[in-house]
């Protein structure tokens, strides 16, 4: 699978792709646009699953490109943290977009702060923050587990506009529900690429999309294969599905 | 008073408040009566793990990993109590482990009371060996050697010492590992210990995180799923244990069909209201 | 040489935990753990970064007076009474650290938990709505697996809510959820292996991103 998406990434960089759009990364600028207007902070929060979690570096990838816009217009964005080393790598995340945009002295690396690891309490003080700070937008973008309603639900109530993204399919009903946006699983891993609309970065949506097919085409085939071996030969049936079995 | 149109345009707009006060009263009320519905069927996967266990011969060890923080012990610790009840009251040996810095304390609470009633002793019976750091590489030691990754138990006692863990070298020497869990530590047993030590594996998990581990049942990577507090009720309805379990599937059912006639409300109040035409234009 | 330098570390290091995974030698065993080690040094040198951003954020908002400041007192004090408990008198069973533990910390998380309910009930009748076809099918659904998680529903004789909500967990659920899954799986191979060969530069503060 590697091999396919770095091949699609090698050919596919230099073309002109198409990338369809995803409502909520369109309206990242509406957020950014709405929070400035009313002078209110946006709230970005990157899942609870620590740094190890690839989701996560997608939402720190996402916060740099929304750091980088809300910089131009001197927004204020409070990140509240629950990994010690999430908040260090995202404050220098934060930094670097900040002087891109040409802004160095509004960064204010006190919004971007650590609270505590315990979910719960970590979702207290989020809801705290919304309920006292009033942000214009709150973004939920990671992996999330039970908070994840209770961190929609809160905002929904504040009135913010709400832009989640989660590859925890289990939560995605509740930021479906609460939300006015939800990027659904992949759609987190390319958010990065969209709003960047780097060649290189697309390109490698289009190595998803091929692995996809390539995965599905396999599935059918496997599908069809089992079925026809089933009846025709058992033995060879149960020898091949024997290679896909995960017991010693 | 007010005209129908308006009475169902009004319903649409309830306070919040309203709902969560309905609901506080309808959950607390079957707590304090004690109200108790009988248990209905029982699950597939809750039976397989009781299954599993009675089929162990007496004094096999069974590790348990208590992988959840104090927000989910009112929807995993009655999982906990039937489990520990099952386990003890059967002769085999408990193991308790954790990822998770809380889960010592968890341990403690699920074990000690049943322990106690039923006359077994730490170290002999039963050890929490507590928490240690790592996550997978934790996991993947033990599948390798549980007395080096747990040189002591939670009291600071030397695991080659401790009657428990006589015979204790590694995964081949356990019967059946169950993670109970409200993080993602499941997926970590499934990686790193069922699958490269082919242990048997079970789960006790949150309500809401239950789907996540339907399609390890079916590739037999788990054994056996407790789910939510519907899964400890069943628990504690084949050991022969009333517990919060039980008591709380009371509680359960009454929001349940709150939240459906909530659901029915709202949607009245939608198409009376002539909303949905509005909404089709 | 700012950016390459991160870009190599993190190249070999993502390289090498690739390949320690399905080569089972001692060597790639033991370095494994090594590294780990190495993950916790790093995971307590940030923890002291993220206390002291707590107690800054929190000083802060006391000494500019910033409005419900009172709450910044609170976090102060509570985070001084389990540090001196704990130091003092230890973490072990029925010490007073245990007892706060069991009986504040468990008692407060249990019930931030607890609001899950509410929530979900205020959301359902906000937005289930039988607005469309797959609206009113979702709906449907929603509410055969409500009845199926509860034993109120065995007192209905005509239908099977326990076996049709299981049905519709393993099967049409599952089928939902793979899709997702392999979505997802091939999102994080790709993100890996961006940040891995430093295509995606931004968290090293390099933009790699390119212009948003």
């Amino acid at each position: 699978m590697d091999t396919i998406v770095l091949l699609a990434i090698y050919f596919a960089r230099r073309g002109d792709m198409y990338i369809r759009p995803i409502p909520g990364l369109e309206a990242v600028n509406d957020a950014i646009g709405r929070a400035t207007e009313m002078g209110r902070p946006i709230l970005y929060i990157s899942g609870l699953s620590g740094i190890s979690d690839i989701a996560t570096i997608a939402a720190m990838l996402i916060l740099g490109h929304l750091a980088k816009r809300t910089a131009a217009y001197e927004t204020p964005i409070i990140v509240p943290c629950n990994d010690p080393l999430v908040m260090t790598a995202e404050r220098e995340i934060v930094h670097q977009a900040y002087i891109e945009a040409g802004k160095p002295d509004a960064y204010e690396p006190q919004n971007i702060f650590y609270i505590t690891d315990s979910q719960f309490g970590y979702t207290s003080a989020v809801d705290g923050i919304m309920v006292r700070e009033k942000p214009a937008a709150n973004f939920f973008m990671g992996y999330f587990f039970a908070e994840a309603l209770i961190l929609a639900e809160t905002g929904n109530m504040t009135g913010a506009i709400q832009i989640a993204g989660t590859d925890a399919d289990t939560q995605l009903p509740f930021f479906i529900t609460a939300c006015d946006y939800t990027l659904m699983g992949e759609e987190l891993y390319a958010a990065g690429a969209y709003l960047s609309r780097n060649p290189l970065l697309v390109a490698q949506l289009k190595g998803q999309d091929i692995g996809k097919i390539v995965l599905v085409a396999g599935l059918l085939a496997g599908v069809a294969l089992a079925t026809l071996a089933n009846y025709i030969a058992p033995d060879i049936f149960d020898r091949f599905q024997s290679w896909f079995q995960i017991h010693n | 008073m007010l005209p129908p149109m308006a009475m169902w345009e009004k319903l649409l707009y309830f306070d919040r408040r309203i709902i969560f006060l309905i609901i506080a009263v309808a959950v607390l009320v079957p707590f304090l009566t004690g109200w108790m519905l009988p248990q209905g069927k029982i699950t597939a996967t809750t039976q397989h793990l009781f299954d599993a266990i009675e089929a162990l011969p007496p004094r096999t060890p069974v590790m348990i990993s208590f992988d959840y923080s104090p927000s989910s012990m009112p929807e995993i610790q009655p999982m906990a109590l039937a489990l520990a009840h099952h386990i003890l009251s059967r002769n085999l040996r408990l193991v308790a482990v954790t990822l998770v810095v809380t889960g010592p304390q968890m341990a403690d609470a699920a074990i000690m009371p049943v322990a106690e009633k039923l006359g077994k002793q730490e170290g002999v019976d039963w050890v929490n060996l507590g928490f240690k750091t790592g996550g997978a590489v934790l996991v993947t030691q033990m599948g390798e050697d549980i007395k080096r990754a747990y040189p002591a138990d939670a009291r600071g006692n030397s695991t080659q010492n401790l009657p428990v863990m006589a015979g204790v070298h590694n995964y081949d020497d356990i019967g059946l590992i169950i993670d109970l869990a409200s993080s993602a530590a499941p997926g970590t047993w499934i990686v790193y210990a069922h699958d490269p030590y082919d242990i048997k594996l079970a789960a006790g998990v949150t309500g809401v995180m239950a789907a996540d581990y339907y399609p390890f049942l079916q590739t037999g990577q788990m054994m056996g799923l407790l789910n939510g507090l519907k899964g400890a009720a069943e628990y504690e309805y084949l050991v022969g244990q009333t517990g919060f379990g039980l008591l709380g599937m009371s509680a359960q059912s009454v929001a349940h069909l709150l939240i459906i006639l909530f659901v029915i409300l709202g949607n009245i109040g939608y198409f009376t209201s002539g909303r949905h035409r509005r909404q089709q234009r | 040489m700012r950016l390459q330098i991160p870009i190599a570390i993190g190249f070999l290091a993502g390289f090498f935990m690739l390949v320690q995974f399905f080569v089972p030698h001692q060597f790639f065993q033991q370095s494994y753990l090594e590294l780990f080690d190495w993950v916790k040094i790093i995971g307590a040198f940030a923890l002291v970064l993220g206390l002291g951003s707590l107690f800054r954020t929190h000083i802060d908002k006391i000494r500019n007076r910033r409005p419900d400041h009172i709450y910044s007192f609170v976090t102060l004090i509570s985070f001084a009474v389990m540090f001196v408990f704990g130091i003092v008198y230890g973490v072990k069973p029925h010490t007073s650290f245990d007892w706060l533990f069991k009986n504040v910390q468990t008692p407060l998380e249990a019930t931030v938990f607890s609001l899950l309910a509410f929530f979900m009930a205020s959301a359902a009748y906000r937005t289930f709505r039988a607005r469309s076809v797959e609206a009113t099918l979702l709906l449907t659904v929603a509410v055969i697996v409500m009845l199926g998680r509860v034993p109120i529903s065995d007192y209905v004789s005509f239908v099977d809510f326990h076996e049709a909500s299981e049905w519709i967990m393993s099967v049409p659920g599952m089928a939902a959820k793979r899709g997702i899954l392999l979505g997802v799986a091939l999102g994080v191979v790709a993100t890996a292996l961006r940040i891995l060969l430093g295509i995606e530069r931004s968290h090293l503060g390099g933009g790699g991103g390119g212009s948003s």
